[in-house]
């Protein structure tokens, strides 16, 4: 089996700040992360590697930096990393960068996509499924669970608001996964020490089945009008335990807190 | 001249540092109320290679660097200095000798199954009476043909009730002093081999620390360690090695306890601001971050030579004499900035600072450590 994860590269939202004054990112000194969505979607897919074999392709458009997320998929077990970076793909909004996506998967032989529900940066939650448009695939979202059958359909379960509902899905399709549903390995030592020895592919646009006029900015309908930040909150902290155990605890918080 | 991380060590710094942060952290202060060895982070760490880093590829190892190695037992001690110091005692005192000193037969062996993680090891030297004079071995080993037979005693062994591999020294030829001394591999289960009393300690609570006893214990031929007569070496060599894992310990229980004041100090409010913003604060903790880093450079420096095969005896003890006397300075000042909190349990600074205490002490104490700086200035 074939798999192909898609994956970004995010700065980290929880560790982001914003310029009081100009109201914009304050992205110097921030980390940038793999997208833990797509991360997420990793992991399925190197868990169904372990589970039924299979040949894990990641791929990512971004800058040459994006780089570095494509060593950490190589140290969590992939098997081949893909670079989409031109300057053709510049100023992409969803729909340019799902065809551009769309476009280099055509290249490629696969039985399953995966991408994340949503990247942390933007939270469109558009990409996988206009990806899955470009195609012509079926697709199922917000991922918790999936299954390949000895036929080559793939049992689903797919997280609804208050329901699962568990799909069957005839051959290839894509999966958009959520984050929670998968908790992703740790990349292993060896892992790491061979990363930097192996070989990302960056391609460029002449690589990929596409009319390079929907690519980047010419190909994105969408402008961004305006930016505001939203009312930021501190991270909170999310503990499963009896009533007694949570007064306990949230005593605890407030007197650390000293505001008791 | 470069100070920066190489890449791969960036990447290895993320995963280390996600890894402690999700599943040593949350077991620190629990393992050392409990006095309990922390064998599921054990079982984890060897599954992603961690019991193995510096191992070359062909004996199971992960193939890294001592850097990696080093960073890793900072990282970890930095959250959980018992952790700390299982990696260091199996890395550097057990895997190290055998990769360095052993047959091909004994790394092959010996190595796969200590790398792996499946196997835990540890080293025998200390004795009730040979303490920082370690020349002063009493457990004998006798040629008996086949084997050797080893009795004696050893104190203060770190991993032992759960190690599956020992590198012991024994005096072959007591007319020899330390010419006399010998290196030998011995395992759980060898005739007359046992572990004596675990010693109840005041840090690193989760080590297992105990004696081990010698009482015609069979050892055969073939695990010799190195040459007959050259133990002594092989300890004393194995030490400036176990130096710069203690030295990167002792920095990451430096850099926690720094980690917990810096966040502790810009909550705490008291006449009618946070305490991070009164200058006395501010100059304290500005002269203990700049002892801190001093240490990290120390630590970076020795274990560079170590990888680039360039002497470093004296780089590893100034890189523990430093980062030890660090360590214990930041986590006592780190309980005097939380105060009366700072003595409770129920924060983790108090923990640090009786962690602190032992990493001036074993492995060569701060003492030996200034007669070996001392040694290779006067030669």
């Amino acid at each position: 089996m074939n798999i192909i994860v898609c994956i970004k590269q995010v700065p980290d939202t929880t560790e982001i700040k914003i310029d009081p004054v100009k109201n914009t990112l304050i992205r110097e000194g921030v980390p940038s992360i793999m997208n833990p969505d797509d991360k997420g979607g990793l992991e399925l897919a190197l868990q169904m590697k372990d589970k039924y074999g299979a040949n894990v392709t990641v791929i990512t458009m971004g800058p040459p930096q994006a780089d570095l997320i494509l060593r950490e998929a190589f140290a969590m077990g992939v098997d081949r990393a893909i670079l989409l970076s031109d300057r053709k793909f510049a100023g992409a909004d969803t729909l340019a960068t799902s065809y551009a996506l769309a476009g280099a998967i055509k290249t490629l032989d696969y039985d399953l996509i995966i991408a994340g529900r949503q990247a942390i940066d933007g939270d469109t939650a558009q990409v996988g499924p206009e990806m899955a448009e470009h195609l012509g695939l079926p697709q199922v979202s917000y991922v918790i669970d999936a299954e390949r059958e000895k036929n080559g359909n793939f049992i689903v379960k797919k997280e609804n608001e208050d329901s699962v509902q568990t799909l069957e899905v005839e051959g290839k399709c894509v999966l958009t996964v959520l984050a929670s549903a998968f908790e992703a390995r740790y990349m292993t030592v060896a892992g790491i020490v061979d990363a930097y020895d192996k070989e990302v592919e960056v391609w460029g646009a002449d690589k990929l089945d596409v009319d390079e006029n929907k690519l980047g900015l010419k190909g994105s309908p969408t402008k961004v009008w305006q930016s505001f930040p939203k009312q930021l909150k501190a991270p909170g902290e999310v503990f499963e335990v009896s009533e007694e155990e949570a007064v306990e605890i949230i005593v605890k918080k407030l007197k650390e807190k000293h505001l008791i | 001249m470069d100070f920066s991380y190489s890449k791969t060590e960036e990447l290895f710094l993320q995963m280390i540092r996600s890894f402690a942060e999700n599943e040593v952290k949350p077991l620190a202060a629990e393992v050392d109320e409990t006095e309990r060895f922390p064998m599921e982070t054990v079982k984890k760490m060897a599954k992603l290679g961690l019991m193995g880093i510096p191992v070359p590829r062909q004996y199971g190892g992960a193939g890294g660097s001592v850097q990696m190695y080093i960073m890793a037992v900072e990282e970890l001690s930095r959250v959980c200095a018992t952790t700390g110091v299982i990696l260091s005692a199996h890395t550097s005192l057990c895997m190290a000798p055998i990769l360095e000193n052993g047959t091909e037969e004994q790394k092959m062996k010996y190595l796969p199954k200590l790398a792996s993680g499946g196997w835990i090891g540890a080293f025998g030297l200390t004795e009730p009476n040979a303490g920082t004079d370690a020349a002063m071995q009493q457990t004998m080993a006798v040629d008996a043909g086949d084997k050797y037979i080893l009795n004696g005693t050893k104190i203060f062994i770190t991993n032992a009730a759960y190690a599956d591999v020992f590198i012991v020294m024994a005096m072959t030829d007591k007319s020899k002093g330390t010419k006399g001394i010998s290196a030998f591999i011995v395992e759980k289960g060898f005739k007359g081999f046992s572990i004596g009393k675990k010693e109840l300690k005041m840090g690193i609570r989760g080590s297992a620390t105990c004696e081990l006893i010698f009482e015609n214990c069979e050892v055969p031929k073939e695990n010799l360690l190195g040459p007959l007569g050259k133990g002594f070496n092989i300890a004393m060599k194995t030490l400036d090695g176990g130096r710069i894992g203690i030295a990167s310990q002792a920095l990451g229980i430096a850099q926690g306890a720094m980690d917990e004041t810096v966040k502790y100090t810009k909550e705490r409010k008291q006449f009618g601001k946070a305490i991070a913003q009164f200058q006395n604060t501010q100059f304290q903790m500005a002269d203990l971050k700049t002892k801190v880093e001093a240490a990290r450079l120390l630590v970076r420096s020795a274990a560079w030579k170590k990888d680039k095969g360039l002497p470093y005896s004296a780089d590893a003890a100034m890189a523990k004499l430093f980062a030890a006397e660090t360590a214990m300075e930041v986590t006592t000042k780190a309980v005097q900035f939380h105060g009366g909190y700072g003595y409770t349990r129920e924060y983790p600074v108090e923990r640090m600072m009786r962690d602190a205490k032992i990493t001036e002490i074993y492995e060569g104490t701060s003492e030996v450590q200034r007669m070996v700086i001392a040694g290779h200035l006067f030669k």
